[in-house]
């Protein structure tokens, strides 16, 4: 029980880590100030909320870890985020894809973590929801403006949900620590979100005079540790400063 | 974690009081609503706060203040972060709103007007300089995690709007 909260702990955060990671290299190269300010106001959100889920792993884990330790020193295997999250920022439509298809479902999981057993996790996950709500508005601006804008833009958001479609199925698939959590009223049984987030999303894609991808071809992977190539570079620089200089704090 | 009343000692408050939040200085954190409570036990005062945002990094800042401030008044203090329940803007005091307007950032709106302000492009939050309603919202996001940028269209100057959250 201990072992599979503890795992089903780092399935929800390790999604928060890495996209808020990605969220964070835009720092300095947004395409505007605002939308610069904004993405590294999303990533510390998210950030903040993954040092709450670590803390409170760590106290499960129960020995000496840290929640430094689970974030910075595990290896690429050992980390259960979805693929979606990892995929690397290429041009903004691309960021914005993948942020909105993420942002509507971490919405729609955490209105249902909220109503957990887990009294630590339904409390972060109030309060995490109410950033996230700001989260999921500014992506869904963004794929409307987009979709909706030039001809150029259009074609660029068009090509990045076509792209990325293929990785929301993962998202809603259970793995042998959720399973344990739903049974025992702790954690969320995410194949019930799948139809509402696919007509949630559909509904904004319309707004953006975007067709709804057709394609039925998933990829899956990211949430027993087999992963894109991209999250190595990733992670190369995310764990660079506690991999040369073991233990270092501010 | 458990609930605990918002129960802080008289005789804290004015110590408590003297604490500011390290990103807006002329808000106490009495005024921020981040203390939840501060008691007493064994002379050991134990504190908790509430973050305002998950990532607010002011919040480590917050807590080593607290722990400082209560030592030059003679106390030793135990400082523990709770989630449970989240912080609201509700819980600014009306001291704490006009500290804000001083400041230059707008005190938040109602969750309903809120959202017609950031949703609808509605035009009601108050230039915190002229006075003017006649303010755009720049971005939802601000210089940090609480805030959203505004320009008024009357005196031009761009303001902090502080996000309603509930």
């Amino acid at each position: 029980m201990k072992e599979q909260l503890y795992k089903y702990i780092l399935g929800i955060a390790d999604n928060s880590l890495i996209l808020g990671q990605r969220m964070g290299e835009l720092c300095g190269h947004g395409p505007s100030l605002e939308t610069d300010i904004a993405c590294t106001n999303i990533s510390l959100d998210l950030f903040g909320q993954v040092r709450s889920y670590y803390q409170y792993a760590a106290k499960i884990a129960g020995d000496n870890r840290t929640e430094d330790d689970i974030a910075m020193l595990r290896k690429e295997r050992e980390y259960v985020n979805v693929l979606l999250v990892e995929q690397p920022n290429t041009d903004f439509a691309y960021i914005m894809a993948r942020h909105f298809l993420f942002d509507m479902y971490h919405y729609m999981f955490l209105q249902e973590l909220q109503k957990s057993q887990d009294l630590t996790l339904s409390a972060i996950a109030t309060k995490s929801i109410k950033e996230v709500s700001y989260h999921l508005r500014f992506s869904s601006d963004w794929i409307k403006r987009l979709g909706d804008g030039t001809e150029e833009s259009h074609s660029r958001i068009k090509n990045s949900i076509d792209d990325l479609w293929t990785y929301t199925d993962e998202l809603f698939h259970l793995t042998d620590a959720d399973k344990v959590m739903v049974n025992e009223g702790v954690g969320v049984d995410v194949t019930k979100l799948k139809d509402t987030y696919y007509t949630k999303v559909s509904e904004i894609l319309q707004e953006a005079t975007l067709e709804v991808p057709e394609s039925k071809y998933f990829q899956k992977g990211g949430k027993q540790g087999i992963h894109t190539e991209h999250l190595g570079y990733l992670l190369a620089e995310l764990q660079y400063m506690q991999r040369a200089y073991p233990n270092m704090e501010w | 974690m458990t609930t605990t009343e918002h129960h802080i000692d008289k005789i804290l408050i004015p110590i408590l009081e003297q604490v500011s939040d390290p990103e807006i200085p002329v808000l106490s954190i009495m005024d921020m609503g981040v203390v939840r409570s501060a008691v007493i036990i064994n002379n050991i005062v134990k504190v908790e706060i509430t973050p305002t945002y998950s990532g607010c990094p002011a919040m480590d800042v917050i807590g080593d203040d607290i722990k400082a401030a209560l030592k030059d008044a003679g106390y030793e203090s135990e400082i523990n972060l709770i989630l449970h329940p989240a912080w609201t803007t509700d819980w600014i005091t009306p001291r704490g709103r006009k500290a804000l307007e001083d400041y230059g950032i707008a005190a938040p709106l109602e969750a309903e007007a809120d959202k017609d302000v950031l949703l609808n492009g509605k035009r009601i939050v108050k230039c915190t300089n002229c006075g003017s309603q006649n303010t755009r919202l720049v971005s939802q996001f601000g210089s940090t995690a609480c805030k959203a940028l505004f320009q008024c269209e009357d005196c031009q100057e761009p303001f902090d709007y502080f996000k309603c959250l509930k």
